[in-house]
């Protein structure tokens, strides 16, 4: 992976803004903003990022590819799509910070201890395994991930409302041994590989 | 000429017949107003009431006339007379039952407030004469336009077109202007995405092949004197010939320069040959021709260009323009394309604090701009020098809050326009009659008694009724455009310069017939003077706002009646009154508000005197009334030409006679002025403000007299100024000087 991150380092030579353009989802419109902020001034979380989205793309345009694949910032966008509906330049800023997460974690930059991106890495795993999420496991998972001792914790404050979702048939327990799943699992793997492949080739990841 | 005769006409239409008694108030205009005829009419705007005028104005000899009903501002087409006649408006309608209530207790003040308009309207009529045109006619159409670039060229291409002879004066050797030098242009239409071919050459031609065109380059005016429709030039050439032609019209368009870079030393002006102003951008992409452009100091290859915005603009430094130029932000996106589109990999950055593109082409060329591939920084330079055979740039990112030293091959300072706007008339002394000599800074060198070129209004920039008529200068007959008024692009120049041949041409029309310019646009009066009453205080022709007026060598003035507006400035200026219009005097305003029957000091009903200015406060008067708005029954509302035009007469008149309260409603003065005669509510302000020793003398209060300024606009404040006035007359009691 770090192999991945060195090729592109290699191939874009000090052009992140080019890198951007050409390996992120919806990357050419970074271009285009005019940096007037409305995107960070209307982010619920605004004021909690690193760098709101103006600074991300300011920040791209500086050349600063460390500071912004390393960041959490855009692991922090929940998307509300705020700021698509404001941004006067019609930039899809939303998707570009999901484009700049994926593309950071296939480069192997992403900040290990994020919460988000552990959850979405969780869910991801949860979901391709029978084709449908097992609401259980990815509940306890989620529970787990930061350890035992949490995960009892918040296992226990969390007690009622699993007790609900059990009685409303929200949530069965036999989820625990094995699950629903989607009518083919086995086509869907052959699916998403395929889909991994095609995506790989784009981006230029070589076998891997 | 025939007996005056007056004949007052009172409308019963609109509600005034069910409001006002009619046939009283004909009786005050034939009893008190000695009118010869005065008749009441159902419908006074209807061809029936139109029609018996007429008649009365053909058969019975009426020759000025009253007319009872509407405000002056409406019917006024119903109401033109054919005749020599005088028109007075009685304004029973907005200025009478519209601003009172239609109640029992208000009706004996509002039959009052009629009864005294009607008193009003036929003292005026009484002491009008109709006006004769000006004896001065102009008869020359042909247009002078001093500047052959891109403002110049386009004001003389519209004039020929609309049929009218040009002639061209350059002081260089060729057309074109600072344009000339433009490798291309910022696109003028749809898609607004690629510059453009900058179309001079063409303009060139156009001019080399139109008969109604010639063209003098090389030369100057060296003497610019007379009026609209006589204008004399004097062109010398640079060896020194001299050639007088007339001209009907002048239009200046002598253009900008740039703001010396030399001056911005941090900005690396100067330092290096790879630092350029935005025209010497031009010239290498110029030169280039579509190639690459090269680095004026080894005319190595260029891989990165910075731009630096607002170079010595916006900015309060000593030394430095205040102003923004508009066109330098789109200009050097045009300028970064001009790489980009050459070779996309060279590197562009333009460094801005506020990225401005006004204008139709404004956002869509930036975002082109982005998309092909222009960086766009944040961020304030604070230093360019050179360093190892490139420059070094320090500037702080705004949005990343960062100190960042960058490097670049070449260096581009948006330095802003600086107007070629002739001499500050206010900042040099004036030759003294019969002592004047050209001075080789001016640009029209005109021989007028208030300087040699158009006043100067904010940062150099001539004078040219920014807020309201941007085309109007302060001298009659002579227009600017393009950036001798106002930093601009050439898209703007262009416009700005149809406009003035526009209103070049409107001006040699109307000389010759006599007829104001703009606007009192085809008013036939204009102001005449008693010279043995006169003193030679110079004041009218010191603060004519149109520099009107010129001295003889004994120091008397001499009115040019073509060059005059008719503000009146010069009526209310003179301290021993001897100039006056053949409709608008002292005598026509004074009689007016003597007119008014003054009741006696313990009858509770004061009487409140309102000069307003006709083209915006009496409006807004208007608009209040038709909105329902009420203002006291004790006030009286004359209208005037200007605030300017104001005599200190009047007020010392009304206080003596009795008012307990004066109100002056101008517009808008200073720098940001709003008034049609530029200068008119600034002088009546200042005036007014010396009104407080004849308060004193009087032993009066101060409050009794307001002067304000009062926009179009100003619907619910207007009223509410009466208001207040009344307020304070019930506080500080009446005045004791009723008789
Ligand atoms: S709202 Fe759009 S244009 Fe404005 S800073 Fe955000 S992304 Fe840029
Ligand atoms: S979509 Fe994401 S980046 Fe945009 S406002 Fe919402 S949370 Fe912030
Ligand atoms: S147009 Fe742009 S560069 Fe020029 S002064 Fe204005 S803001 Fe500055
Ligand atoms: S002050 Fe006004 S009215 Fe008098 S000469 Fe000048 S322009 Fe004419």
């Amino acid at each position: 992976m770090s192999n991945y991150n060195n090729e592109m380092v290699e191939k874009f030579r000090g052009n992140f803004l080019k890198e951007v353009e050409a390996n992120v989802e919806e990357g050419d419109w970074v271009k285009m903003c005019m940096q007037c902020g409305v995107c960070s001034g209307s982010c619920p979380l605004g004021p909690h990022w690193e760098h709101p989205p103006q600074e991300i793309f300011m920040l791209i345009r500086a050349n600063k590819r460390e500071e912004v694949l390393n960041s959490s910032s855009m692991w922090m966008c929940t998307s509300c799509y705020n700021c698509i509906a404001r941004c006067p330049r019609g930039l899809p800023i939303t998707h570009i910070m999901h484009g700049l997460a994926t593309y950071a974690k296939r480069l192997g930059l992403a900040p290990k201890q994020q919460a988000t991106a552990k959850f979405a890495q969780l869910f991801w795993d949860n979901l391709v395994k029978t084709g449908r999420v097992n609401e259980l496991k990815l509940g306890l998972s989620l529970y787990f991930m930061n350890g035992i001792g949490e995960g009892i914790k918040t296992s226990l404050k969390m007690k009622d409302i699993g007790l609900g979702m059990l009685k409303t048939k929200r949530m069965s327990p036999m989820e625990m041994l094995g699950g629903h799943g989607c009518k083919d699992a086995k086509g869907l793997h052959a699916i998403l590989k395929k889909a991994k492949e095609i995506e790989e080739a784009k981006i230029g990841i070589h076998g891997a | 000429m025939a007996d005056a005769k007056i004949g007052a006409y009172i409308c019963k239409g609109c509600g005034l017949g069910e409001r006002l008694e009619t046939k009283q108030l004909v009786t005050i205009a034939t009893r008190e107003g000695k009118a010869g005829v005065a008749k009441e009419h159902d419908f006074l705007c209807s061809a029936a009431g139109v029609e018996m005028i007429q008649n009365d104005i053909n058969n019975e000899g009426v020759n000025r006339v009253v007319i009872a009903a509407c405000s002056r501002r409406a019917k006024t087409e119903a109401f033109a007379f054919d005749g020599e006649i005088t028109l007075s408006r009685v304004n029973l309608r907005e200025g009478v039952i519209w601003v009172r209530p239609d109640t029992d207790e208000a009706r004996e003040t509002t039959e009052e407030m009629a009864a005294d308009y009607v008193r009003m309207g036929c003292a005026e009529a009484k002491y009008m004469t109709p006006p004769a045109s000006a004896q001065e006619k102009g008869s020359n159409n042909h247009l002078l336009v001093v500047g052959g670039g891109m403002s110049g060229m386009t004001a003389a291409i519209e004039a020929a077109k609309a049929g009218y002879p040009v002639t061209i004066v350059e002081k260089t050797g060729a057309l074109g202007g600072a344009a000339a030098n433009f490798y291309k242009r910022i696109p003028d239409r749809s898609p607004y995405a690629e510059p453009m071919d900058t179309g001079i050459d063409a303009m060139i031609k156009t001019i080399e092949a139109d008969a109604k065109i010639s063209v003098k380059l090389n030369s100057t005016i060296t003497k610019t004197s007379g009026a609209p429709g006589s204008f004399s030039a004097d062109i010398t050439t640079e060896s020194g010939a001299t050639s007088t032609e007339n001209f009907g019209a002048i239009i200046m368009a002598s253009g900008f320069k740039s703001y010396d870079m030399n001056l911005l030393p941090e900005l690396g002006g100067g330092k290096s040959p790879d630092v350029v102003d935005q025209m010497g951008l031009e010239k290498l992409a110029k030169a280039a021709n579509g190639g690459a452009i090269k680095r004026p100091s080894d005319g190595r290859e260029i891989k990165k260009v910075i731009f630096v915005q607002c170079a010595g603009q916006r900015s309060e430094k000593e030394g430095h323009l205040s102003y923004c130029s508009g066109h330098c932000c789109s200009t050097s996106i045009k300028q970064a394309m001009y790489f980009k589109d050459q070779n996309p990999d060279i590197e562009t950055d333009i460094l801005f604090t506020d990225l401005r593109t006004p204008g139709a082409p404004g956002e869509d060329f930036y975002r082109s701009g982005q998309e092909k591939g222009i960086t766009f920084r944040k961020g304030v330079v604070s230093d360019v020098s050179p360093a190892g055979g490139s420059l070094k740039v320090k500037f702080k990112d705004l949005i990343l809050n960062e100190e960042i030293s960058d490097e670049a091959d070449l260096v581009v300072l948006a330095t802003g326009q600086v107007a070629n706007a002739g001499v500050d008339i206010e900042a040099v002394k004036q030759d003294e009659p019969g002592e004047w000599k050209v001075n080789a800074d001016s640009i029209l060198n005109m021989n007028y008694r208030q300087g040699k070129d158009l006043p100067h209004l904010k940062h150099g920039f001539n004078d040219s009724h920014f807020i309201c008529f941007p085309y109007e200068t302060r001298r009659t007959g002579i227009y600017t455009c393009g950036p001798v008024r106002r930093p601009m692009d050439i898209q703007q120049a262009i416009e700005d310069a149809t406009g003035a041949a526009l209103k070049a041409i409107q001006a040699m029309e109307n000389a010759q017939l006599g007829r104001a310019a703009h606007p009192r646009s085809g008013d036939l009066s204009y102001p005449s003077f008693r010279k043995e009453g006169c003193t030679q205080c110079k004041r009218c022709t010191v603060e004519c706002p149109f520099g009107a007026i010129d001295e003889d060598e004994r120091r008397y003035p001499v009115f040019n009646e073509s060059r005059c507006r008719r503000c009146g400035t010069c009526m209310g200026a003179c301290p021993v009154r001897v100039i006056s219009f053949e409709n608008y005097s002292v005598e026509t305003v004074g009689q007016q508000l003597k007119a008014v029957d003054m009741p006696d000091e313990f009858s509770e009903k004061p009487r409140i005197l309102v000069l307003a200015c006709e083209n915006d406060a009496y409006p807004a008067l208007d608009m209040a009334a038709q909105q329902g708005m009420q203002y006291s029954a004790f006030t009286r509302v004359i209208p005037v030409r200007c605030l300017g035009s104001v005599n200190t007469i009047w007020i010392t008149d009304a206080l003596n006679s009795g008012y307990d309260g004066a109100i002056l409603m101008g517009c808008q003065k200073g720098d940001n002025y709003q008034c049609h005669f530029v200068k008119g509510s600034e002088l009546a302000h200042m005036r007014m403000s010396k009104i407080d020793d004849t308060l004193k003398t009087l032993n009066l209060e101060q409050e009794r007299v307001a002067t304000y300024e009062v926009a179009i606009t100003d619907i619910k404040r207007a009223p509410q100024l009466i208001e207040d006035m009344a307020a304070t007359i019930e506080k500080i009691g009446m005045s004791p000087f009723k008789f």
